[in-house]
């Protein structure tokens, strides 16, 4: 039987990041929080997708909002459960376990907390095998189950239980409330059945960012090469490595959209790279021919640790390695790549995969 | 004439300068560092009046960089019992105040905390209005815990203090208005953890910086300088004795940003790498403009982790005094270093630990002492040596440069010897004049800076006239501070828009600097 301990922690919290794709907010308040709720009540059980009988009910909890917001204003804590608990009192049905709907950034870690804290076991896997910005962005979605009924809180003890036509309306009617609740909240947002769930879940990923921080925190100790430990794990591709020449950001719609420009050292010396964000890492050319495209995983990290930078802590001068990891099968769909393709974020290409952009790129 | 006097308190030496009006070096300085911290002072003080013999009430500005408050803390001595009253309620409950701390800092402190009802939204609304009875009674039942000193914390404090003013005057009505308060509005920046933890480190050193600026200010008295005193800070500019006196914790890594300005200032170069070799370690940074670059991770402070802004640094345990250690063919160098006792622990000096200036004096590179007393050392052992500490700074250099270009190296510091004229990833090694005394030359050219940090909405104003207001509030924060306002200018800009939401919220945070007022 596998348990998430304390210590396992700290390397979710590194591996979330790197599955983060560059946002998903730091999961570092995430990551005291479930400490402190593991060293409570004991180690969160790890269970497989398959492990849930089909008749059992699921509930994700995640936050929604600034992640730079609850590095200032800390959650109350009885949040995560009292919106658990309400959409279990809605539904007149009992959860059997926790799941995570977003394993790339601090989603990762408030599922264990809520489960640390319901003595529920928590579901090895989510909803995206990374992070996406907007609530409907979930294999979930894909796979047609309802957002709502959904269950919003505040640490203030305000709740409301939503009933939406479709999950993109839950996201516009969610955000809103969020925005008045002073930027963050806590939800519980696709409620399933185990049956559901074992057709639309990604799975594996919580143990997959436990595996991907210890690999990166073991070889930064026994000083062999951090980044071909995470390119081994994740079956990912080194996309370039340099400096970082410039970053600009502008806020027009309210999420950042940002570029990044970075010029080639050592082996990539000469060479130039863009990548393009919009609080993920979306697109990435490298002297001006796309390598990797969302879905796929982009992700930076520095160079000498291999430490996943996100979106907001790019800075310039920093020297880095841009990664690139294929994304679930789910997103590769064509309705997949209707909610989260290049398309969907404006921009005029056609999605094709990263093992096949970036071969020939050196390894 | 008008004169400003420099002194630089390190592990090893107590440095002194004194500077004219053009902030040209007049006289300098070095004497031992001393364990009661005022002794060495008054000695490098005394030796640099009479090396320059200047009339006492000439001295105008008098400015000390010392690395006490640190040692302070690395060392959990000294410190005081600290309470925190958090306002957050209801919020904030998740993670409690000292998460994380190491054992015997929560030991040392004390480790009681009251969360209550307060705080605000980033907009400045209320989360929580404050109920004075509240913070009455938790502030009496943390005083009955044996509470010497008061950290306050609330969410977003930097955007709007006065709840926590509040606090302080309830403190001050209850206690007496000497008990120590230390707002985290008055220290930090957003991120609460970080701005509070600050907070506790400071409220738990201010009793004993208060005796040693005040000791620092009985030394200056003794000799006749009636001078404005001030403490340079971590980001090179300085606050005055009386600020400082209340504010210590900002003093903690004032020490490498001195040096590293003061190479910027001797030697005339604003871009360039800055070596400084001291008696116990030796710090690497980078001179970005003739500011030293921003270490871009979270700082550790005694295992605390905190979010203030300083030097990207690498720093080895290699300096002067370091201790060499000899086991058949293999050679090592530090971390354990003699220290101010140098010159009695030394071989050159009459002792019998060897150090890496004993292998300096053996290689010819330097006189000092009695050389008589190193000429049995084998002299591949000496080369051997020599080799040992140069690849370590080269290591040192190689880790903190951003291209793999070579780049013009500033060496200075008392141990500065020990850094060859040729070392890999260099482009040339520059020995600028006075460099043994940088640091507190840095201390003396400091400049003042007045800032503001916080959340602001950008929606109705527009960017760039929201800016433009918060720019000229941060010129007007560093007038106050007292620098002259032809000088001042923005330094720093850091804008941050916060992700996932639409509502046009923008982090700013904004540095203006400029010289000191000089005196009529």
């Amino acid at each position: 039987m596998d348990y998430i301990n304390e210590n396992d922690l700290d390397f979710i919290a590194v591996g979330a990041a790197i599955l983060g794709s560059g946002g998903g907010g730091d999961p570092y308040i995430g990551k005291l929080m479930a400490k402190q709720a593991i060293k409570e009540h004991g180690p969160v059980k790890l269970i497989s997708a398959d492990e849930v009988p089909d008749d059992e009910l699921i509930i994700p909890s995640a936050m929604m909002g600034a992640p730079a917001v609850m590095l200032e204003k800390l959650p109350n804590g009885s949040e995560p459960e009292f919106a658990f608990r309400a959409l279990e009192k809605y539904l007149d049905q009992t959860a059997y376990g926790v799941i995570s709907i977003e394993a790339g950034g601090i989603n990762s870690c408030i599922p264990i907390y809520t489960a640390a804290r319901l003595g529920l076991p928590l579901v090895d896997g989510d909803g995206m095998g990374r992070a996406f910005p907007e609530l409907q962005m979930v294999t979930f979605s894909v796979a047609g189950v309802s957002s709502t009924p959904m269950v919003l809180c505040d640490e203030k003890g305000n709740r409301m239980i939503m009933e939406t036509v479709t999950n993109d309306w839950s996201e516009v009617l969610a955000r809103t409330a969020t925005v008045a609740m002073g930027l963050s909240s806590m939800i519980s947002i696709y409620c399933m059945d185990g049956q559901t769930l074992k057709r639309s879940v990604v799975r594996g990923t919580i143990s997959l960012a436990r595996e991907i921080g210890q690999r990166i925190i073991e070889s930064n100790r026994c000083k062999s090469d951090p980044v071909e430990a995470i390119l081994d794990v994740t079956h990912g591709f080194r996309l370039f490595g340099g400096k970082i020449a410039d970053v600009t950001r502008d806020l027009t719609t309210g999420f950042i959209r940002g570029k990044v420009v970075i010029e080639g050292t050592e082996e990539d010396r000469g060479s130039h790279f863009e990548l393009d964000f919009q609080n993920e890492n979306l697109l990435a050319r490298k002297n001006g021919k796309p390598v990797a495209i969302t879905p796929d995983l982009i992700t930076v990290i520095d160079r000498e640790k291999a430490f996943p930078i996100t979106t907001e802590g790019l800075k310039y001068g920093q020297r880095i390695i841009v990664i690139g990891i294929p994304c679930d099968r789910f997103w590769r769909t064509e309705k997949g790549l209707m909610q989260v393709g290049p398309r969907y974020f404006n921009y005029d290409i056609d999605y094709r995969p990263v093992e096949e952009l970036a071969k020939g790129l050196a390894s | 004439m008008k004169y400003r006097l420099g002194i630089d308190v390190g592990g090893t030496n107590t440095d002194a300068v004194i500077l004219d009006e053009k902030n040209r070096v007049y006289a300098k300085c070095k004497e031992c560092t001393t364990e009661d911290v005022s002794e060495g002072i008054n000695r490098a003080v005394e030796t640099v009046l009479r090396n320059s013999s200047v009339h006492p009430s000439s001295i105008v500005d008098a400015m000390l960089g010392t690395t006490h408050a640190t040692n302070a803390i690395i060392e959990r001595k000294g410190l005081s019992k600290v309470a925190v009253l958090r306002l957050a309620s209801p919020s904030g409950h998740a993670i409690p105040p000292f998460i994380e701390w190491p054992e015997d800092m929560l030991e040392a402190l004390g480790y009681s905390f009251c969360i209550v009802k307060g705080g605000y939204e980033y907009n400045g609304a209320l989360i929580s209005h404050i109920d004075e009875s509240e913070i009455r009674e938790s502030l009496a039942k943390l005083k009955d815990h044996g509470a010497e000193a008061l950290a306050v914390s609330c969410v977003f404090s930097p955007v709007n203090d006065e709840q926590e003013i509040q606090v302080q005057k309830c403190a001050a009505e209850m206690f007496g208005p000497d008990f120590p308060v230390t707002l985290s509005s008055e220290i930090g920046s957003i991120g609460i953890i970080e701005r509070e933890n600050a907070a506790i480190l400071n409220a738990a050193i201010r009793k004993l910086a208060e005796r040693a600026y005040g000791s620092f200010e009985n030394v200056l008295k003794t000799h006749g300088i009636d001078a404005d005193l001030f403490i340079t800070q971590n980001d090179g500019t300085l606050m005055s004795i009386d600020y400082a006196k209340r504010y210590p914790v900002l003093t903690i890594a004032s020490g490498p940003t001195n040096s590293l300005r003061g190479a910027a200032y001797l030697s005339g170069i604003k871009d360039a790498m800055v070596i400084d070799v001291g008696g116990t370690t030796t710090d690497v940074g980078v001179l970005n403009n003739g500011f030293p670059r921003d270490s871009t991770a979270s700082v550790e402070m005694g295992g605390v982790r905190t979010n203030f802004r300083m030097p990207d640094l690498t720093a080895i345990g290699l300096g002067g005094g370091s201790v060499v250690h000899v086991s058949g063919d293999t050679v090592r160098v530090g971390p354990r270093s003699v220290g101010y006792a140098l010159h009695s622990k030394s071989r050159v000096f009459g002792g019998d630990t060897l150090t890496a200036t004993d292998m300096a004096v053996a290689s010819g590179n330097l006189v000092l002492g009695d050389p008589s007393r190193v000429r049995d050392l084998a002299s591949d052992l000496v080369s051997k040596t020599m080799q040992v500490m140069c690849s370590m700074i080269e290591e040192a250099v190689d880790r903190m440069k951003v291209s793999s270009g070579d780049v013009p190296v500033i060496v200075v510091g008392g141990g500065s010897i020990l850094v060859p004229d040729a070392i890999k990833g260099a482009s040339e090694v520059i020995r600028p004049e006075h460099y043994e005394v940088a640091n507190a030359i840095g201390a003396a050219i400091a400049q003042v800076s007045g800032g503001i940090d916080g959340v602001f909405d950008v929606a109705t104003k527009g960017r760039d006239a929201v800016l433009e207001e918060i720019k000229t509030a941060a010129r007007h924060e560093a007038i106050k501070a007292g620098a002259e306002p032809d000088t001042v200018d923005v330094v720093e800009i850091e804008e941050i828009p916060l992700a996932y939401l639409p509502s046009n919220a923008v982090r700013f945070r904004v540095k203006a600097a400029g010289d000191l007022r000089r005196k009529e």
